[in-house]
């Protein structure tokens, strides 16, 4: 009697663990990876074949953070964050972020404490992105921090120029921040 | 029972058409309201409107579009009618700011992710300037290191955030710290002042949907005048004066507008100049060319009522003095623009003085401005250097066109840069002035008051303290070299 209740229940906790993935459902980290993926990828090609293409190497046109009065490309740091609020205006539940350490904007600066530990965690380990769940504001969301590198020249020669910039040291391929996706949980 | 019953059918009676009265005021829009019906609309109104929509409130529908829907609708009207301008302000304080989770600490206190949590309406006794209902000082409810990360911004007082000339909560293009510093050598006066000049021929030559065949860019004759007996020799005589007949537009380009609901119309403005003869075209003939210019028109003061399908603003409705013998004109396109003339150089100036009665339009003749609008209508002084009312309250801006280019526009929003008035400097005082003499001009009301004759007495340290600032980082980085080399 009592090894079949146990079989019955270990049978039980094997199907609930694999039926998501069995039945096709996405769980709350593959679902930030899967966004970081496209963001990193699409923020880099930006970075690389736009800004540091048109800025470092021809030299025609420069990138700023006031890119409508000087004529100039949107920095990658603002690419990133129009599609973000772009995407907060679908109302789609999940919410992503660039942050820091050392910020430029102060705005920037990580708040909550599993960004605090997420972003210093990619800094020591690059490789490895970070996960933790969150209440905030009453809700509860599962929180993926992934490393920012200085994926080209164009990062860490303007950062570290910058007039605010807490930093004046980053090196190509350094962690210079913390992509934050948010996925709220129910 | 029996010997009361008269008294209950009389009191049924009543009941019923007082309900009914009321009820009617709900479901009839404000377009369709008749006079005996407005002070029950009123009624429901639980305190007057704020300055910015008092000539809308009888379209209660302009806002509350649908009965018994939530907070979303209330807001996607805001939106509807004051989006597009908030997106190409920059706005500083967007939605997104609010709805993000990682400020849900400072959401709790205080979300403004709503128009309405800070603009609420009909509440005038809690209402300031820009129809701001909260208490002044609501910067710091979230700003609260300020004084630690500026500290020059210590002893300042909470509520002087947005009325000291230096922040604005929406708009700060012509604020911001590096704008100061990228403008902070420009003099009082430029050495080139000039304003930008009208460019309308080129941008109605780019509209894709232009009814070229039947208006072809070339100047007509009085011979080709195709009113018929409407026409009379005083209307021809002005007509030909006018770029409209240079430009091949004929009679029938606005006395014969396009019939609404054509199915040639959704093709293109081919039917223009086929429908039957009005005498006085509203401005809907005009938008068929000159949409941009209309829209403005619409959104402001002067015709946001026509937007909503009241009755046009006449003077003796306003609450800015006005002349008296004004008092019942309406408002339109040709009010200002007289037909057949189109005298915009009138429009400029004598169109707006033919209304507006206070100290700063009155001021207007006695200022340096006008000064330089009689050299320039006189031919002593180059196009672009006279300053008419129209020069800084319908400036000239570069606007996108539906094509995806872009064009110079003349802003009939006149209330676009009117508040927080540092929204002029971009588009109209900077053509001539310095950033810093600007933007001390604008804040010193008295000198706006009597049109700028005279220098501001009043002086704004954003600047200064910008400087400041870029130097004492400036110090740092060189002393911190200096330490790594020495």
């Amino acid at each position: 009697m009592r090894t079949g209740k146990w079989k019955v229940v270990l049978a039980g906790a094997a199907f609930a663990t694999a039926a998501p993935a069995a039945l096709g459902q996405v769980s709350h980290k593959e679902m930030a990876d899967a966004l970081h993926a496209v963001m990193e990828s699409d923020r880099t090609v930006y970075t690389r074949t736009v800004v540091n293409r048109l800025q470092n190497e021809e030299k025609v046109i420069k990138a700023s953070e006031h890119f409508k009065d000087e004529k100039a490309l949107p920095l990658p740091a603002q690419m990133f964050r129009f599609g973000a609020e772009m995407v907060a205006e679908k109302k789609p539940g999940f919410s992503y972020s660039l942050l820091s350490l050392w910020p430029i904007n102060k705005q920037n600066a990580p708040k909550t404490a599993a960004e605090k530990t997420g972003l210093q965690a990619v800094v020591d380990k690059p490789t490895e992105a970070f996960y933790q769940e969150e209440m905030l504001g009453g809700k509860k969301y599962f929180t993926a921090v992934y490393a920012d590198r200085a994926v080209s020249p164009a990062c860490i020669n303007c950062h570290n120029n910058h007039k605010d910039t807490p930093k004046t040291d980053f090196k190509l391929g350094s962690t210079m921040g913390g992509v934050v996706i948010r996925v709220p949980m129910k | 029972m029996g010997k009361h019953a008269r008294h209950w059918v009389i009191w049924g009676a009543a009941s019923a058409l007082g309900a009914a009265y009321l009820g009617a005021a709900l479901l009839v829009p404000g377009a369709k309201t008749p006079v005996w019906l407005r002070p029950a609309k009123v009624f429901f109104a639980p305190g007057e409107m704020s300055a910015g929509h008092r000539q809308i409130e009888l379209a209660c529908e302009a806002c509350h579009t649908s009965p018994f829907a939530g907070r979303e609708t209330l807001q996607e009207a805001c939106v509807g009618c004051h989006g597009a301008e908030l997106k190409e302000a920059n706005d500083t304080h967007p939605r997104s700011k609010f709805t993000d989770p990682r400020n849900a600490d400072r959401v709790a206190k205080l979300d403004a992710a709503e128009c309405i949590a800070c603009h609420v309406e009909h509440r005038p006794e809690i209402t300031h300037d820009e129809g701001v209902t909260l208490p002044l000082g609501f910067c710091f409810v979230c700003h609260q290191d300020i004084a630690k990360e500026r500290p020059s911004h210590a002893g300042m007082a909470y509520a002087t955030c947005a009325s000291a000339g230096c922040h604005n909560f929406h708009d700060n293009r012509a604020l911001y710290e590096d704008y100061l510093l990228r403008f902070a050598a420009q003099p009082r006066q430029l050495e080139k002042p000039v304003l930008r000049p009208r460019a309308l021929r080129e941008a109605i030559e780019e509209i894709a949907d232009y009814p070229r065949e039947r208006y072809p860019f070339s100047s007509l004759a009085p011979a080709d005048q195709d009113g018929g007996t409407h026409a009379t020799p005083e209307s021809t005589r002005d007509w030909l004066e006018t770029a409209h007949a240079r430009s091949g537009v004929n009679c029938s380009a606005c006395h014969r507008p396009a019939v609404a609901g054509k199915e040639a119309n959704k093709a293109a403005k081919k039917a223009i100049g086929e429908g039957p003869w009005i005498d006085r075209p509203g401005e809907r003939a005009c938008a068929a060319c000159h949409a941009d210019e209309t829209k403005g028109f619409l959104a402001a003061k002067h015709g946001m009522r026509l937007a909503q399908g009241l009755a046009p603003m006449r003077p003796t409705d306003a609450h800015l003095p006005m002349r008296s013998d004004a008092h019942d004109k309406t408002l339109s396109c040709a009010s200002c623009h007289s037909a057949h003339r189109f005298d915009t150089a009138r429009a400029a100036v004598e169109a707006c003085q033919g209304c507006h009665d206070d100290p700063h339009t009155r001021s207007y003749k006695d200022s340096p401005h006008y000064r330089l609008w009689l050299k320039e209508r006189s031919g002593d002084a180059l196009a672009g250097t006279g300053v008419s009312c129209a020069s800084c309250h319908m400036p000239r801006v570069r606007a996108r066109t539906p094509e995806g280019g872009s064009r110079t526009l003349v802003q009939h929003n006149q209330n676009d840069t009117l508040r927080p008035n540092e929204k002029m400097i971009r588009p109209a005082c900077q053509s001539c002035h310095g950033l810093a003499f600007s933007i001390d001009a604008l804040a010193d009301s008295a000198l706006v008051t009597r049109n700028f004759r005279g220098s501001p007495a009043v002086h704004i340290r954003s600047m200064d303290m910008a400087r400041e600032r870029a130097a004492e980082i400036e110090r740092k980085r060189a002393a911190k070299s200096r330490g790594k080399s020495g």
